[in-house]
Parts: structure tokens; sequence; C-alpha cells
């Protein structure tokens, strides 16, 4: 069996490839919120960063195919991952008390669905602008971000799933490094630290602009 | 509460058992020791459990406690377990380890050869008997051998399986790869026995880890589940560099 | 019966060697037509099984437990032997033998003893080779400790969990072969009886534990690797599950069963807490190394330790073996603590203790290095009696902890039955009377990697065997036998359950054939215990069928057999009237209260051959010769 194949049929094969997507994903979920937090510069910084990004035609498409296939393999993985998962505990426990699994870690899989119907949403939302809860515009990003984030249920939509998103990245971050094996005494204490702080300022992050909107900071 | 069960075809039900005259020195074990001498004056069938040591380090005994393997304790295996850890006159909820691939033979205990078939798959350096050196030839630092030593007081109980949320056997196969893989003796099979014992795992219908670190609290040697990191950091390497073909193969195994 | 020793000739360092010459080889490619059975996977079974694998031969190993791994050898903590002599300290191959030979009170074979010493040192490097992690030094070499009255420091150990390494050692190579096809591995497959044809053994009868299945196995030869017997006494150090089932049932069939009253008694083990009390938790007798013992110097003195002036102690050992102290021999510690006991000294609410203190050494070395020593002793402790042993000493009493008796052996390590080998702590062994501390896993290793796999291709080589298959007559006999005897017990329904009889023999045993033996005791030993086998037979309670897994089957055919046992041991002890190593004659002491052997009339091995149900059995001598070695009164004052 070439050994690419025998990567791919393993549980740990599958793993990597799902860690290693995650990170992609972890290191642009990072970008946009830099990116996003321009909102609070003002109207102009936002709109163009946007315009510059757009400008970039190859660099655009060439990092959207990468997250793009990111996204793919990373549910695609999931999915049989999962699966192979279904049978290995036909008779569940009558009592079952975790001791160390947090609701992040219990959480990926429905939480990375709800991430996942996000994400089309948010897709759908912003970038191709088929789902219009206000008028869209094509160029004017801030305003966009402003005025869907008035409508209370959009706002309400983004903060729920910022939820997932911090927990999904609070296990998922730290979850890479063990994965991936990069692990030594030293700096174990360290990936734990590190990946809590990502989660909670990239929670913050993006949780800052419904908010700040909501309160009529921005506007 | 215990879980009985005739045998691995027929369905199985919790039965509600008084253990009467219990003192608090008691281990888990004598406790089931009473409740069955008990049972057999009044003909019932005594409830069948693994054990053997009674000590904590054959990793015959099992049990599920009030859904935590192996009880309330840390680092100790139910064996080990004394009554003074419960409160008089509690539920104690007492289940057979669960996994597809623990098929329960009959009321608490279950089967665990999977894990052997496992260790035959590349769980060992192949030195056989008469070729070795003398053991001072080979120097090991006192480091790597402490470390080694901690992954390998595994007692192939069962309980990572148990306790994991996927019922991963990720950590057992994790502390073996680890003992011998930092070992200077366990060089050249290094990468043959990551990937062979993995391949091993994944076959015999455990599920794979998400990392719950479940294992690592239920684990009655307390093995870490920095080991699991170290076996994907071998897996990667080794799936992707040792060849099918015997001849051409990295490792000498 | 056939005694004879068959040690090779010539000088005592050679005789190996030479033998190893002598004997006969299988040709390479003969030898997967030889079919093997080793029961047992404990050290001796485990490394047998491997290495006869290795070398070509069909085996087939059998083991009670759920895994070979669980083997009872897995408990033990301390170490094992070997003279390396890497601590410059004075060790040799001729010392670790007559350290042996001392230790074990002139009881054991010269030959058998030094070819152990000889081979102990390969032990290592092969253990090593398997990837066992023994403790190092700072510098990467292996790091060594005293133990267990010994003055060179030889032990080689893995923490406390030195059984369990080298068990995981022998367990890997083993199941390396079963991945190889070369093992066929039968784990919860219970041995019931020796498929004898011909005069020869030839196979084994079995008992499948889950599924009932009582099978017959044929082979060419057959391997006891099945351990000691120690549980007869119920409470003892060993797994609940050890049992004298395999080598009991030889024994009956043939087989000569030599000096079974030679039980070790272990001085360090956590002292029993009350009646439900299963099994007995040794405190490795490494402990000894650091820790004092001693026992309030007045009677009655139940004032809480720390509170005992240093004055008004009794640090007895220390006292009354000054050049070894608190490393005296076993057999002896434990007897000292069974004096200060009896003497109403103990400790403890049942006054069945003594203090084993580190307080002197916590101030000596630092709680830290006492922490990295016995750190997991301590915890396992604490675990077990709810007492910090570093702030308040150790309870510890002594408890049954290992059988020298077993299966009478030549050489070659076969037994009176011509081809059936016995090997570890199930045959008579190398000890003598008493076995020092870390020789059994030097033993059961030396036996089954280096001296059976050679031994046994010479006996295949040197006989010719006529073909058996599963419906010979012997084999099916043998089979309806077991068939029966299992109905029978499940027929009973009697009122009394296994254990009840089981701690009923054990307590009998224990009074009378314990630590301290006298004739009157035994003889009412040796009247009451077919009293108890009778009763057992009318009244034990053993719910369940044949035919699934029932563990009070299980128990019923083990305690069976120690009902039967049990009586061989009291009628070897009742007529060894001398003290020698663990048997102690109260009639036979020094005016000090010391062991006094009796050269003149016991230099022997006591074989004891079957006669028959309800006849008294049929003592065979095999005398000991010492060449190498003067015969010393032991002392360690
Ligand atoms: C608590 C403890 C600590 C010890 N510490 C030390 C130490 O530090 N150093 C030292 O040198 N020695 C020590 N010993 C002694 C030593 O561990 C044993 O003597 C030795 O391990 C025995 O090995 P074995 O292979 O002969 O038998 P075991 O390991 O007892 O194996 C017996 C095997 O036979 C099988 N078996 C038995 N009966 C049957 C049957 N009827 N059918 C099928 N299979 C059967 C069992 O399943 C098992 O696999 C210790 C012993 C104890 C109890
Ligand atoms: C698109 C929808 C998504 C789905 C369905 C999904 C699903 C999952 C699942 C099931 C896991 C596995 C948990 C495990 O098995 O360990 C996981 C892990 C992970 N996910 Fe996602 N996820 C999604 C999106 C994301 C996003 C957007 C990010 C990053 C921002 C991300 C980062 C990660 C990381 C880092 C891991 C950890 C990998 C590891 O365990 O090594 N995921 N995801
Ligand atoms: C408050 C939170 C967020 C805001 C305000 C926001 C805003 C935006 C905007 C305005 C765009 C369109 C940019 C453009 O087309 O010019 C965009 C694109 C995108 N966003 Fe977000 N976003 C948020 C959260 C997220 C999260 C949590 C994720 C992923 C988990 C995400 C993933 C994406 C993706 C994949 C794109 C498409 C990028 C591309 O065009 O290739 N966003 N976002
Ligand atoms: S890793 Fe721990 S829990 Fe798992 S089998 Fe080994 S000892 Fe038991
Ligand atoms: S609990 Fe299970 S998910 Fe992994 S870290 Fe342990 S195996
Ligand atoms: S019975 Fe041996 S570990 Fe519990």
């Amino acid at each position: 069996m070439p050994a690419v194949i025998r990567f791919y049929r393993s549980t740990i094969g599958k793993k990597i490839i799902m860690a290693v997507t995650g990170a992609v994903m972890v290191a642009f979920v990072v970008a946009h919120v830099i990116g996003n937090l321009l909102v609070f510069v003002g109207p102009g910084a936002l709109n163009h960063y946007s315009a510059v990004l757009k400008a970039n035609a190859p660099l655009l498409w060439f990092a959207r195919s990468v997250l793009l296939a990111s996204g793919v393999a990373h549910v695609v993985c999931a999915l049989q991952l999962t699966r192979h998962q279904v049978d290995v505990r036909p008779v569940g426990y009558a009592r079952y008390e975790p001791q160390a699994a947090g609701i992040a870690s219990r959480s990926m899989r429905w939480g990375g669905v709800f991430l996942f119907t996000f994400i089309v949403l948010h897709l759908l939302h912003f970038t191709t602008r088929t789902f219009q809860p206000v008028p869209l515009s094509a160029t004017d990003v801030y305003a966009n971000v402003v005025t869907s984030f008035r409508v209370w249920w959009v706002s309400a939509l983004y903060l729920v799933a910022m939820v997932a998103l911090g927990l999904h990245l609070y296990h998922g971050t730290w979850s890479v490094f063990q994965t991936l094996g990069l692990n030594h005494p030293n700096y174990n204490p360290a990936r734990r630290r590190f990946a809590t702080a990502l989660a909670i300022l990239v929670y913050l992050g993006f949780t800052s602009i419904p908010i700040a909107v909501m309160a009529g900071l921005l506007r | 509460m215990v879980w009985r069960q005739p045998n691995a075809s027929e369905a199985g039900g919790f039965v509600r058992y008084d253990a009467r005259d219990i003192t608090p020195e008691m281990s888990f074990l004598e406790m089931l020791d009473v409740v069955n001498e008990r049972l057999q004056q009044t003909g019932e069938e005594p409830i069948a459990f693994d054990h053997d040591c009674r000590e904590g380090i054959c990793g015959s005994c099992s049990l599920m406690i009030d859904g935590v393997a192996h009880g309330p304790n840390r680092g100790t295996a139910t064996c080990q377990l004394h009554m003074r850890s419960f409160r008089d006159g509690a539920t104690i909820y007492v289940e057979p380890w669960r996994a597809a691939a623990f098929p329960v033979i009959r009321d608490l205990v279950v089967d665990r050869s999977a894990f052997d078939r496992i260790i035959a798959a590349g769980g060992f350096i192949s030195a056989p008997t008469g070729g070795a050196r003398d053991a001072n030839g080979v120097l090991i630092p006192k480091d790597a051998v402490e470390e080694a030593m901690d992954a390998a007081a595994c007692i192939g109980c069962g309980a990572c399986v148990a306790a994991c949320p996927n019922a991963s056997a990720s950590l057992f196969v994790a502390a073996k790869v680890t003992h011998l893989g930092l070992l200077p003796q366990g060089q050249p099979e290094r990468d043959r026995r990551a990937l062979h014992m993995v391949l091993q795992m994944d076959a015999e219908g455990f599920g794979y880890c998400t990392n719950h670190a479940e294992c690592q609290a239920a684990c009655p040697k307390e093995i870490s589940i920095d080991t699991i990191a170290r076996m994907n950091r071998e897996f990667a390497r080794a799936t992707l560099t040792v060849s099918d073909q015997p001849g051409r193969s990295q490792g000498t195994g | 019966m056939d005694l004879r020793s068959r040690i090779p000739s010539g000088p005592l360092p050679d005789k190996w060697d030479r033998h190893r010459f002598e004997m006969k080889l299988v040709n390479p490619a003969n030898k997967r037509k030889y079919q093997v059975i080793v029961v047992g996977s404990g050290l001796a079974g485990a490394s047998a099984a491997a290495t006869l694998g290795e070398l070509g031969y069909q085996v087939k190993c059998f083991c009670f437990q759920d895994s070979p791994r669980r083997a009872h050898s897995i408990a033990a903590q301390g170490g094992i032997n070997a003279a390396k002599n890497y601590q410059n300290d004075g060790d040799s191959i001729y010392r670790l033998f007559y350290d042996t030979v001392k230790g074990g009170d002139f009881r054991a074979r010269e030959a058998n003893v030094f070819r152990l010493a000889q081979i102990s040192v390969n032990i290592i490097d092969q253990c090593v080779a398997q990837g066992v992690p023994f403790a190092r030094e700072y510098g990467g070499l292996l790091a060594n400790r005293s133990f267990g009255g010994s003055q060179v420091s030889r032990t080689f150990y893995a923490r406390g969990q030195t059984g369990q390494q080298l068990l995981l050692g022998a367990y890997q190579a083993l199941e390396r072969q079963i991945g190889a096809g070369q093992v066929r591995m039968f784990p919860r497959t219970e041995m019931l009886d020796v498929i004898m044809v011909d005069g020869r053994a030839r196979g084994i009868v079995t008992r499948d534990l889950v599924t009932g299945a009582i099978d017959a196995h044929v082979a060419d030869a057959v391997v006891l690797g099945t351990g000691g017997y120690g549980n007869v006494f119920y409470l003892s150090t060993n797994a609940k599950g050890s049992n004298c089932t395999a080598i009991w049932r030889a024994y009956r069939r043939g087989a000569a069963f030599a000096n079974p009253c030679f039980t070790q008694i272990h001085p360090t083990c956590i002292p029993v807490s009350g009646e439900h009390q299963s099994k007995l938790t040794l405190m490795s007798e490494s402990l000894r190394n650091d820790g004092r013992v001693w026992v309030p110097a007045r009677k009655g003195d139940h004032r809480p330790p720390g509170e005992i002036p240093d004055g008004e102690r009794d640090y007895y050992l220390e006292r009354k073996y000054p050049s070894y102290g608190n490393l005296s021999p076993r057999d002896i510690a434990s007897r000292a603590a069974k004096q200060v006991c009896d003497e109403g000294r103990g400790v403890g609410d049942t006054g069945l203790g003594v203090y084993l203190d580190f307080a002197d050494a916590i101030k000596r070395l630092g709680e830290s290095t006492i922490r990295e020593r016995y750190g997991n002793l301590f915890a396992m402790y604490e675990r077990i009696t709810d007492e910090n042993p570093y702030r308040v000493p150790m309870r510890i009493f002594p408890a049954v902890h290992y059988t020298m008796g077993g299966l009478w052996v030549d050489y070659n390590l076969m037994s009176t039955i011509p081809g059936l080998h016995v090997i570890g702590e199930a045959n008579f062994s190398d000890h003598g009377a008493n076995r020092l501390g870390a020789s059994a896993l030097m033993q059961g290793l030396a036996d089954g990697y280096f001296i059976l796999p050679y031994t046994i291709g010479d006996y295949l080589a040197t006989t010719k065997l006529a073909p058996v298959d599963a419906g010979h007559p012997a084999v099916a006999a043998a089979r309806s036998e077991v068939d029966a005897r299992t109905r029978r017990l499940l027929s009973i329904r009697g009122t009394r359950t296994v254990d009840a009889f089981h701690r009923q023999l054990g307590k009998l045993l224990w009074e009378h054939c314990g630590m301290a033996r006298n004739a009157a005791g035994l003889q009412r030993a040796i009247a009451e215990i077919p009293a108890l086998r009778e009763e057992f037979w009318q009244n034990v309670n053993v719910l369940g069928g044949g035919d699934e897994l029932n563990q009070a089957l299980e128990k019923a055919g083990r305690v069976a057999d120690f009902l039967e046992l049990s009586e061989l041991m009291c009628i070897d002890a009742l007529h060894r009237a001398e003290s020698c190593g663990g048997h102690f004659r109260e009639e036979s002491q020094t005016p000090d209260g010391e062991a006094l052997r009796d050269d003149g009339n016991f230099s022997y091995a006591a074989a004891w051959e079957f006669a028959g149900d309800g006849k008294a059995p049929i003592l065979n001598k095999e005398p000991l010769v010492f060449e190498q070695v003067a015969l010393t009164q032991r002392s360690y004052k």
C-alpha cells in the first residue's frame, strides 16, 4: 500500500491532517480577527484593507484555495473519523463521570457542525452577499458590518457562533500540539497557556465588533 | 448496583445488592468477596470479576465504579481501593469496562486480548535469547531510563480505554511505543513498532484519540498523555517512511 | 523411583559447559516437527516458551489469567541477583553460588546452584537487550543495590517493579513468537491433568475457563512453569489465583514432590487487619536497607511509637545479629518477629506486628532521598493502612511468600516422569530450605531462557516417541477423569463456600506448619486435614454450571488440591526432625534459640511419591553431596 494512503487510512494519519488543516484555519482566524479589528480604526482603514486584499487577486485566490482545501479536508476527516467512532462503544455506561475532559473537548464534534453552518451562512452573508439581512454594498465593507450587526438577531447569531469558535479553539489549538507530537515537559504548560490565550483573544476580538455596534459605539 | 450478564450473547442489566458487614479497612474487592459469600449462601451465583495480584500490578482488576474507571482515587487500581473512600450507605454503581474491542464475557469480566494482539504486532524488541552483549555495553542516560520506566509501568489494565469517551487505546499503545522508543536498544525497530502497533490498534476497533485526557486521569500508573504525543510523532514518521517490502525497509526488525 | 540427579562429572565450574557439549542436538530442520507444551507464562514459562519458539519448536503455552502478562511474577518488587560484580565490591560467581547454598541452609544441589550463578550474568544481558529499564547511574551504567542478607550489591532493579519489567520483557518476546506463529497462546485456560502414554508425559488436559470446554492437547514434551503453592495457607503474598493444581496433578501421575514443607515466610508484609482479609501485601525487603526494626522493650507498652524513647525500644535484629542486623536473612528475621510477638511485645491492634522505622534514615539522608528510593512502596503502604510512613513507623509482620518445595527435577530440570519438565518456582529449585531475596527471578529466567531450551532438546533428540493423537485411549481416559471430577464438584451443592474451606485450611496450616513447627502440632494437622477434605467433598457449595465462566468452580478445583497437598506438607515437616532454613522444628534448636540442622540424618532432598488415594506417600531420598562447600552452622551474628 502506498505510504500516503496508509497514512490517510489510519486514525492518527487523519487526525494529523485535521490538526494541520485546523492550524491553517487558526492562522486564518487570527489574521481575520486582526483585520476585522480595523473596524475600530475607522471606515477608511477597513475598506482600504479589503480593497488591498481584493486588488491582489492571485494572492487572494491562492489563500482562498488553501483555506478552502483545509476546510474541506478538515470536515471530511472529521466526518470519516466520527463514523469510525460510531461503533466503538455499543453499550454505554449507566453512569459516567468525566474526570478531565471539559465541555471544550467534548463539544468538538457538535461545535464543529455548528461552526460549519455558521461559516456557510457567513460566506453567504459577507462574501457572496446572497444572504442579505440588510442591503449590502459591494465595496463598503464597513457599512455592511455595521448595518448588519444593528439587526439584533444577526449579532446574536454571531455571538453564539463565537462561543462555539472559542471552545473549538480552546481545545483545538492545544490539541494540535498533542496530535502533531509537539511536546516537551519544559514547554507543555506553555501549550495550554498559549491555547487559552489565543481562544480568549480571538473570542474577545470577534465579539467586540457586534457588541460595539449594538452598544452604538460603531456607527 | 452491579451489572450482571450471564455471557457475551445474552443481555445484561443492573441488580441491586446490599453489602452488609463492610469495614473501612476492606478493599473494594474484599467487599465484593463478602457480597459473593452471602450470595452463594442464598443460592445465587457469585458476581464474576477479574482479579489476581490484588496489589495493583497485574492489571487484572477493572471495574467502572460510580462512572469512574478504577474508582474515585487517582493513581489507584480497583484492588487498591478501600472502602474508607466511600460513604456508609452509599449506592455504588459497578459496571464492566465498556468498549467494542473489550466484549463482556460475564458480569464484570471483559475480554482484553486485543491488547495482547497489539503487543504481538510490534510491541517488543527482537532480541532472541543468547545474542545479547554485556549489559553495561550500552550506556543509557539515567533520565532516559527513568522516562522509559514511567511509560513501562503500564499494567495493561484497560482503564484508559474504559475511561476514554472515544474508547481509544491510545494511552496503552503510546506507553509501549514510548518505553521501547526511548531506549537505545529499541531504536532499530522504532519505526516499525509504532507503525504496526497503531495499525493493529485501529484494526481491533478501538476509537481514535481526540485528546480528552480522561485516560491519563484514570490510569492507575498515572501514565502521561505526553506519550500519546510521542506516539503520534513516531507514527507520522514511520507511516510515511517504512516500506512494506521487508528487504527495503527502514527498520531492521 | 529413579532419583538420579544426572549431575555431569568434572569440576564444578566446568560441569554445565561440558554438559552442553555432551547433550544431543535436535537437527534444526526437525525442530518444527516437535510439539512442546509450556504450562505457565510467568518468568519461567514465558521465557521458555519464547526461547523454544525462537529455536523453531512448535509451542503451545497456557495460563489461567486473561493474558500471559499477568502471571504472578509480575508482582515481584525488589530485584534480581547476578554475579556481575559491576560494583567492584568483591562479588563473583563463586560468591553468589556460596551465598545461595549457605542461604539455603545446605539443602540444595551444589551443581545446580553453581550453574545458576554462572548463568545469572547472561540473564541481565538478555533482559537489557529486550529493553528492561533497569535503574542506572548518571553515567549510564547499571545501578545495583544490596538485598536481603547479602553483603555485596548484586541486585539489579527497576524501581519497585522489577518482576513486572522482567516479565514484560519475557512476555514481549513471547508475543513476538505468537505473532510469528511459532507459539500458540491459550490464556484463560487451566491445566487439570497430565496425559501419560507409555510412562511418559505426552500432553495435558485443560479446561477453557470461558466456555468450560475440556480439551486434550498432546505433545512430545510438557513443561510446567506454574509457580508456587504458597496460597495453600489462604493468606499469602501470592496472587489470588496462584495454585498447586498443575504440579499436584503431575504428582498424582508419578512425579516426585520434593521438600513440600519448605516454605518461606517473608518478614516484611503489612499485618492482617481483619477476618475479611483476602491476601497479604509484601513490602519489599529493600526497605530493610534503611529501615530499622524494633518493638517496645517492655511487654504491654501501648504508647504510640513516637512517645517511646530510644532507650525503651528493642532493636532486636541489631541486638541479636550485630553483623547483619536489619539485613538478616528472611527466615531469621521472620522468626525473630514471631518471637517478640509471642513475648507480648508486638504492636498494632492485634499485637501481631513490629515497627519498621525510617526516622533515622530520614534524618540521615533527608526525606527526598527516601522518597526517591521507596516512594512507591510508601505510597502503597499508606493506601492500604491509611498511615503515613514518613511520619509514623510502618507496621510489618511475616507472611507466607514463597515455596522452596516443588516437583523434584534432575539436573536437566526433568521430573521423575520422563518428558515432564518443571521450571521456576514450581520445581524444588536451587534454594534449598530458604531462598535469598532476588534469587527467584534469577532462577525462573535461568531455567526458562538458558537451561530448559537446551536440556529439552537433549530429551527429544535421544528419545523415540511413538505418535500419539487425540484419539489415543490414554487421552480419552484423562479427559473423562477431569470431566467427572468437574461434574462431581458441581453436583455437591452443600452449604459451605469454597473460600470458607480454604480459610479454615489456611488457619490450620499456619498454626501447625507455619513459622515454627513441632511434632504434636503436625500430628494434629495430619489428623484434621483429611477430615476437612472429607467435609469439603460432602458439603462444598459450587453454584452455576461447568460450561461457562465459573470462578467458584475454578477455586473449588484448586482448593481440593490444596487439601491434599497440605497433608503432604505436614507429613514432610513431621519427618524432617531437624531445623533448616524456613523449616523450624521447635525440637531442634541451639541453646540460644537458633535453628539447629542435623546433617547426619537429613542431608537429603525428600522426594515423595504418590502411592494412591488413602495410602501414605512413599519417601525417597536424594542424598546431597557437597564437594565444594563445607557445611557450617549458619550464623549471621
Ligand atoms: C509479592 C512477591 C514479591 C516477590 N519479589 C521477588 C523479588 O523481588 N525477587 C525475586 O527474585 N523473587 C521475588 N518473588 C518470587 C518470584 O516472584 C516468584 O518466585 C517467581 O516469579 C515465580 O515465577 P514462575 O514463573 O515460576 O511462576 P509464576 O509467575 O507464578 O507463573 C505461574 C504461571 O503458571 C500459570 N498456571 C499456574 N497454574 C496453572 C494451571 N493449572 N493451568 C494453566 N496455567 C497455570 C499461571 O497462569 C502463570 O502464568 C516475589 C514473590 C512475591 C509473591
Ligand atoms: C468547518 C467546520 C468544522 C468542523 C466540522 C470541525 C470539526 C472538528 C472536529 C470534529 C474536530 C475533531 C476533534 C478531534 O477529533 O480531535 C476538530 C478539531 C480541530 N478543529 Fe475543527 N472543525 C471545523 C472548523 C474549524 C475551524 C474553523 C478551525 C479553526 C479556526 C478548526 C480548528 C480545529 C483544530 C485546531 C482542531 C484540533 C485538531 C487536533 O485535534 O489536533 N476547526 N474540528
Ligand atoms: C464578528 C465576526 C466576524 C466578522 C465581522 C467577519 C467579517 C467578515 C467580512 C466582512 C468578510 C468579507 C470580506 C470581504 O469579502 O471583503 C469576511 C469573510 C470571511 N470570514 Fe469573516 N467575520 C467574522 C467572523 C468570522 C469567523 C469566526 C470565521 C471562521 C471561523 C470567518 C471566516 C471568514 C471567511 C472564510 C471569509 C471569506 C474570506 C475570503 O473572502 O476568502 N469570519 N468576514
Ligand atoms: S496505560 Fe494506564 S490505564 Fe492504560 S492499560 Fe496501561 S496502566 Fe492501564
Ligand atoms: S481519554 Fe481518549 S481521547 Fe485521547 S487523550 Fe485519552 S485516549
Ligand atoms: S488485581 Fe492485580 S492490579 Fe488489581
